[in-house]
């Protein structure tokens, strides 16, 4: 009960009007900062940091929260009308998101999608709040062998469902592994596959591939089709929040399980990423509809938006805790965090209770105030598809090379965001999915540091994947997930033959 | 270079209507300065840079602003060869960790400290020896004692990045005891600590401020300190114990010292003028109540050269470097 008054301690600090202005002015910037691909809410965190340092750590912190809900919220938008996702983790939300905007139908995506990221964070604080300490421990159960399990299980659970022609997707797959493979090995202190190229150090920048694929891929594609643009029919109401509203209650089943999934998936530092992937496989898997996922399934946008924001709200539990980031959003604001002298770990929540809850209460309202501010504008955003082709492609091309740009601010980022952009549509007009070779530029690298690790750990042996009762069970779930048709179908055979 | 002559004139324009009586026209900066970190975000570079670029803004002590820009890529390679590229450009400034050294060596990128101007060694940062608070040893002898006891390489030493610092001191210890550890490598100093909390490695060489946390949290427990005299700051932090309290590696039979340059240097072909510019700047920087509560928090030695002083410093410990990495086989080739 202590934590409770605590609790209602830290909403009095929230509410004060300064930091009630504060939250407003960062949710706005968030939401601006969002919109634009590849800016994303680390820089905006790291660039608005120091405009902060004035001001009391309480209210700094709270307005730099304040972004990053922003910020996330503003990611789902381009995710949904122009199929660039900002952040790596709405990444899944355009599978069905964009076809959605597609087929007239952005306000409903959107509103689906701010509910679900809505739903996920509240979600994840409740947690914060009621268990805190409890979970705080478990990530420290978690080495290299666990976190590559963890990795293990999202590749599993995507590509076990994968409709598309196996080898398809294994190829699409590989090349994605051999982009992440591209720059410095993290393992061996080497150069690896930059032949030279300074520009290569770096290696392919996930944003900028993703960026290129997507975005320019898309543009090229609308093009050969004829410069149409099929949103013409969009609502654009604010009704159609309501509407939506009345559907979602019956995607509870989904919502439970990605708010859990995602809660799970940001207190092991492994992050969004694997979260909303991992949820988007297993709804398609289990839900009815799911052999519509693809085609502008609701449900496949609550899922991954759900997963994503349970994540990355939770993730900030082992921040807070540990000192461990989990995700680059959280390492700026930790930075945030020393500069205010606050030194993040086992001893912050005994020794700044009135920051801890300050911060706490204020992620409770700047979710509220998130979702509020940008359900008022879904007719705003909506309205953008009625734009005819011809004026918003070039707007959405000056886009895509700004947030490119300022990735690393370098002009060869641009350049290899058209030459992704031209590898997308060809990949898409010979059928190749996407996804698993997005998902491979993402957790690629991480995957293989996290193996090699283990290896170097256990010198040699690979029953470090398998030495407790964790990890075992995590590959455990890897692999059903992954021979999950050949297992359903080896039982339908079964029966038949008992039969 | 013609943007170089624009900024100069600019910069005399600037002067001009600013102080009106051009006396001697002391350089300063014309536009935005840049503030490269050849690190990632929330690492140690980028927490300095970052508190540098907060403390320059609270005090107003430049009039254009600051901005901090990571370049990270090839272990900070990408950064090197921005400030190398831009010759002759002044508003372009970077904070070097070790890898000034360790990833032109390790990786062979076309980059030597020399292609850049020294400005200041504004600190340099400690290494600790850390172990987790549960294990029995409570100082070196007995540390020693066990991973000499245990087979080969079975004891497992995290640390920051591969054939940098955290492993050059591993190696170090390796030589200095006749043994064998498996070094493990993890991206960011937050991350080691916390594996070594959870007994995913036997022992890290963490950064005070990387580790402080968990040792005020009585998760983790320092056993010596690799520099010549123990650390400076006496305000106890966990058991009654200081920084101070911590002896020196050396004292305690682990022959090996090894301390991180945190430093300033500058675009090729800065001007003296321009190298002043930025010595004072650092020198109003190190003066404020901030900046000495961020050396405390971090418990760094507070050491500050400028001038031959410091290139002399940069040169005799680029040469340590290349006969450790060499030693070690960590020189690109190998």
């Amino acid at each position: 009960m202590e934590e409770l008054a605590n609790l209602f301690h830290g909403f009095a600090v929230a509410l004060q009007p300064y930091n009630i202005m504060l939250m407003i002015i960062g949710i706005t910037l968030g939401v601006i900062i969002g919109v634009l691909p590849g800016l994303g809410g680390a820089n905006g965190v790291a660039i608005l940091l120091p405009l902060t340092f004035s001001m009391p750590p309480t209210s700094a912190i709270i307005m730099l929260s304040c972004i990053y809900w922003g910020a996330l919220f503003g990611g789902a938008i381009t995710s949904i009308l122009f199929n660039i996702p900002g952040e790596p983790w709405s990444v899944a939300t355009t599978f069905d998101g964009y076809p959605m905007a597609q087929q007239g139908r952005p306000g409903e995506a959107l509103t689906a999608a701010f509910t679900s990221s809505f739903v996920g964070a509240l979600f994840a604080v409740i947690m914060i709040t009621l268990v805190a300490p409890l979970v705080a421990g478990f990530a420290l159960r978690f080495g290299p062998a666990e976190k590559f399990a963890v990795y293990f299980l999202a590749f599993c659970s995507f590509v076990g469902l994968s409709k598309e022609p196996p080898f398809k997707t294994i190829a699409a797959m590989m090349m994605g592994f051999a982009l992440a493979a591209v720059g410095l090995d993290s393992i061996t202190g080497q150069l690896r596959l930059t032949f030279g190229v300074t520009e290569l150090l770096n290696g392919f920048d996930f944003l900028i591939a993703v960026i290129g694929l997507f975005g320019i891929g898309e543009i090229l594609l609308t093009m050969e089709e004829g410069l149409a643009f099929r949103g013409g029919t969009a609502t654009i109401n604010l009704r159609v929040v309501l509407q939506t509203w009345r559907e979602l209650p019956a995607y509870w089943m989904t919502s439970l399980r990605s708010c859990l999934i995602g809660c799970w998936m940001g207190v092991t530092p492994a992050g969004a990423t694997p979260a909303s992937f991992m949820s988007y496989g297993i709804a398609k898997r289990l839900a009815r509809r799911g052999n519509n996922f693809g085609k502008g399934e609701i449900e496949g946008v609550i899922a991954p938006e759900t997963a994503a924001h349970a994540a990355g709200t939770s993730a900030l539990l082992p921040m807070l805790s540990l000192g461990v980031p989990g995700s680059p959003t959280a390492a700026v604001l930790l930075g945030g965090l020393l500069i205010w002298g606050l030194q993040p770990g086992p001893m912050l929540f005994v020794e700044q209770k009135e920051f801890v809850w300050g911060l706490i209460a204020s992620m409770y309202l700047g979710n509220l105030a998130g979702l509020l501010v940008v359900l008022t504008c879904v007719p705003i955003f909506a309205a953008i598809l009625r734009v005819p082709f011809g004026i918003i492609a070039p707007l959405i091309l000056v886009l895509c090379a700004i947030g490119a740009y300022s990735v690393h601010n370098s002009t060869f980022d641009v350049m290899l965001m058209l030459v992704f952009g031209v590898l997308g549509y060809l990949l898409k007009k010979c059928n190749y999915p996407l996804a698993p070779l997005v998902l491979a530029i993402v957790l690629g690298d991480k995957a293989e540091e996290a193996f090699r690790q283990s290896l170097l750990g256990s010198q040699g042996s690979l029953g470090v994947f398998f030495s407790n009762g964790l990890v075992s069970t995590i590959m455990a779930l890897g692999l059903v997930a992954l021979f999950w048709s050949a297992i359903q179908e080896g039982y339908s055979r079964l029966r038949t033959a008992m039969a | 270079m013609k943007p170089f002559i624009l900024n100069v004139a600019l910069a005399a324009i600037a002067m001009s209507c600013a102080n009106g009586t051009a006396s001697r026209a002391a350089w300063e900066p014309a536009r935005p300065v840049e503030f490269i970190v050849p690190a990632g975000t929330g690492g140690g570079a980028d927490q300095m840079a970052r508190t540098i670029q907060g403390i320059v803004t609270k005090h107003n002590l430049m009039k254009q602003p600051l901005v901090v820009i990571n370049k990270a890529g090839g272990a900070g390679g990408e950064g090197f060869l921005d400030v190398k590229t831009s010759s002759g450009n002044p508003h372009k400034i970077i904070i070097t960790l070790s890898n000034l050294f360790t990833t032109p060596l390790a990786t062979g990128i076309p980059f030597n400290w020399k292609d850049l101007t020294p400005v200041a060694m504004l600190a340099l940062d400690e290494f600790v020896l850390w172990v987790n608070a549960e294990k029995p040893y409570s100082s070196v002898k007995d540390y020693v004692d066990a991973v000499k006891k245990a087979p080969s390489g079975s004891f497992k030493m995290g640390g920051t990045g591969s054939k940098q610092e955290d492993q050059i001191i591993t190696v170090g210890i390796e030589k200095a005891i006749d043994t064998k550890f498996t070094y493990i490598p993890y991206k960011g100093g937050g991350e080691v600590a916390v594996q070594l909390v959870g007994n995913h490695v036997d022992s890290t060489v963490n950064n005070p401020i990387e580790a402080v946390a968990q040792w005020r949290g009585g998760k983790l427990r320092p056993l010596c300190v690799f520099d010549a005299q123990p650390m400076a700051y006496d305000e106890p932090i966990a058991d009654g114990k200081a920084w101070k309290d911590i002896p020196t590696c050396k004292s305690q039979g682990l022959a090996m010292e090894y301390l991180m340059l945190r430093g300033i240097f500058m675009a090729p072909k800065a001007t003296k003028d321009q190298v002043e510019y930025y010595v004072e700047l650092f020198k109003k920087v190190r003066a404020t109540p901030e900046w000495q509560e961020f050396m405390k928090s971090g418990a760094f030695n507070t050491t500050f050269l400028t001038g031959a002083d410091y290139a002399k410093w940069v040169e005799a410990e680029e040469k340590r470097h290349q006969g450790l990495m060499k030693e070690a086989g960590f020189l690109s080739g190998n």
